[in-house]
């Protein structure tokens, strides 16, 4: 018998099984994966960042005793009619197409409960949502799927959208398998086909266009409600003081974590910045126009917490939205259905093929039986809960810096763990003064 | 009849009382004045009213129209009739870029030519140019019909949906997966009456039918070198 010592099979870092198995696909398929969702790969984030606390110097303020606001005005600027939310999260932009009716249902129920606002998404605005959502914002994308006067003049607030986190500069796709007879009618498209989102508006380019656009919007709806600007963390700096000059209210940031329905996959990993790195960039661009807290800042992309909802204020928004998070929380890719995602060729928290509408948890389809499985009341006490905790998490971080409201969290309340996550926040790295990139470094 | 001049009066006044008009409103012809390429004209309406806009209006005049027949004797800037849902509009002069662009119903007539993209996205609109259009007309068309007159620009079409196109002249080149299609009887009714509601003195007879060759409808990586 050989005794030759053997080394262990050394698998390779450049080509790891997972780039192999792409690979393989790749060979085998001729095309591109598609799937939902984010930015996977780990980029610095809210995990770099912590929270200093009290000491000497800063006295904090008793839990549950004494008054830590989280209130919210949203469209300040010009609308006749802003937006007052009580929680400082707000339910990002998803599309009755990608998410099924009662998805949406529970979406807008869920939000309603803890105060806040949801918003529409490709494909237009459905009734069942208009009446669930107190509060609904109406996205205004490239497509223009279901877009109407009517509705416009029905929503809360108007959100352009000009870029998404997971795709800056990408349109989206809705393939066939989940246009089903009522998405087609509502996009006036035919039933089964794959169903392309233009990637930019059609009929205006470039920030001075924008500006005569939202002159129209706001004439169509008299002036009353706030117009937001939806951009991806590409260039945030230029591409908030371009969306403040072309007038908007309030300004919607997604970094590259935030999801989308379904693009593919190196669109997704590959393009756009992560939301860490956009924060201090588009904030500093309010500053410099003078209209910071004038114009309001909502970030998205991988807000998972109250912890990560008081790094993102403490860095200068004044709110965040939330997608992903809340499709967890109403129940997708929940353990419980581990034999489904076996069959699918997935795992629970790692499925992302929304887009081929065969959701067990019955949230990202349009198959009448997998939607049964989902109950929107039951659904929309989740994520009230959900919602509820991250607002009492944030609470308890402000009140542990001492802050009467959690908008006066600030740059100076963090440190980074990581000389990436200090340059990109603009925080000291801990146990220092040093901020990568100031000061002459 | 009501007429507003846009050199004493301020967009907002205007817009807010033509859109005030309710369905019986008794106040159902307006003239306004001295548009001098204003952006947002008349947009938003929702009543049965005649509007006529002397002179030549900016971006996006009459934009999301619900029901009003909106006239402009001069030329329109970009995106006129934007999103249009219903009801009439004619431009006796030339329109810019995206005339019509995503419209839902309605009948836009541009008496003159239209530029690049007209009937971009078009969800049901149909648009009647007597003149010619530019290039990337009808791009991502989905429904409604687009008769052209005169000639039609490079890449007429392209990525189209179920948008019926109809042309008299010379179409510089198709788009993706546009194609001439014959024209049947019931092409010929529709057109017919198009015309005749676009005051177009034209033989129906004298236009070729273009519309989707249907084969980028589910994507498939053999048709990748379409785009």
């Amino acid at each position: 018998m050989d005794k030759t010592p053997q080394t262990l099979p050394r698998e390779s870092y450049t080509y790891s099984a997972s780039i192999n198995s792409e690979i393989r696909r790749a060979a085998d398929t001729g095309i591109y994966d598609i799937r939902g969702g984010g930015a996977k790969r780990k980029v610095p984030s809210f995990d770099d960042l912590l929270f200093l606390g009290a000491s000497i110097s800063r006295y904090p303020l008793e839990g549950y005793r004494e008054r830590c606001d989280t209130s919210v005005t949203l469209g300040t600027r010009f609308a006749k009619k802003p937006i007052e939310l009580k929680i400082p999260v707000t339910i990002a932009g998803m599309s009755f197409g990608a998410l099924s009716g009662p998805a949406k249902e529970a979406l807008g129920r869920g939000a309603t409960l803890a105060g806040t606002s949801t918003t529409t998404g490709d494909g237009g605005m459905t009734n069942e949502e208009r009446g669930h959502s107190e509060k609904l914002v109406y996205q205004y994308l490239p497509s223009r799927y279901g877009m109407n006067p009517n509705d416009l003049r029905r929503a809360d607030a108007i959100e352009i959208v000009v870029g998404q986190g997971a795709k800056p500069g990408g349109g989206g796709m809705l393939l066939g398998q989940k246009i089903t007879e009522r998405v087609a009618r509502m996009r006036n498209l035919p039933i089964g086909i794959d169903q392309r989102s233009a990637c930019r508006h059609p009929d205006w380019t470039g920030p001075d266009d924008l500006e005569i656009k939202i002159l129209e919007i706001r004439e169509i709806t008299n002036w009353e409600k706030p117009i937001y600007i939806k951009i991806g963390g590409a260039r945030p700096y230029y591409d908030t003081a371009l969306a403040v000059k072309a007038g908007a209210d309030v300004v919607v940031l997604d970094g590259m974590q935030g999801g989308t329905a379904a693009t593919q996959d190196v669109f997704i990993e590959h393009v756009g910045q992560p939301t860490l790195a956009c924060i201090r960039p588009a904030v500093k661009a309010l500053q410099d126009l003078g209209m910071h807290r004038k114009v309001q800042l909502v970030v998205s992309g991988g807000i998972r917490s109250g912890a990560d909802v008081a790094k993102a204020l403490a860095l200068g928004a004044d709110a965040v939205a939330i997608g992903t998070a809340a499709l967890i929380a109403l129940g997708e890719n929940d353990p419980k259905w581990a034999a489904e995602y076996d069959t699918l060729g997935t795992t629970a928290d790692a499925y992302d093929d929304w887009h081929e509408g065969k959701d067990p948890a019955g949230i990202t389809t349009q198959d009448p039986e997998l939607m049964k499985r989902f109950d929107p009341i039951e659904g929309a006490r989740k994520l009230r809960n959900f919602l509820a905790v991250m607002t009492l998490e944030c609470q308890t971080i402000a009140r542990a810096c001492g802050k009467s409201h959690v908008h006066n969290l600030e740059p100076e309340d963090l440190c980074s763990l990581t000389l990436e996550a200090a340059a990109m926040a603009g925080v000291p790295l801990a146990g220092t003064s040093w901020i990568p990139g100031q000061g002459g470094f | 009849m009501q007429t507003i001049d846009l050199a004493k009066t301020p967009l907002r006044e205007l817009n807010q009382a033509l859109q005030a008009q309710a369905e019986q409103t008794n106040q159902t012809e307006w003239v306004i004045e001295n548009p001098k390429g204003g952006h947002a004209i008349a947009v938003g309406l929702d009543a049965p009213i005649e509007v006529t806009v002397k002179g030549s209006t900016g971006y996006y005049c009459a934009g999301m129209n619900q029901q009003a027949t909106i006239k402009v004797t001069g030329s329109a800037g970009p995106g006129v009739a934007e999103n249009m849902m219903s009801g009439t509009v004619i431009i006796d002069g030339d329109a810019s870029q995206y005339a019509g662009a995503t419209g839902q119903g309605g009948l836009l007539v541009i008496k003159g030519n239209a530029s690049s993209r007209c009937g971009i996205s078009m969800k049901g609109i149909d648009i009647v140019v007597h003149g010619n259009i530019g290039h990337m007309s009808a791009f991502m068309a989905q429904s409604g019909n687009l008769v052209v007159l005169g000639d039609a620009g490079d890449a007429l079409g392209d990525s189209l949906y179920e948008a019926r196109l109809f042309v008299r002249g010379k179409v510089k080149s198709l788009g993706a997966d546009c194609i001439e299609k014959e024209m049947r009887p019931e092409h010929v009714e529709i057109l017919k009456d198009l015309l005749e509601r676009a005051g177009a003195d034209a033989d129906p007879s004298e236009f070729k039918r273009y519309g989707s060759a249907r084969k980028l409808y589910n994507f498939h990586v053999d048709h990748a070198g379409a785009y």
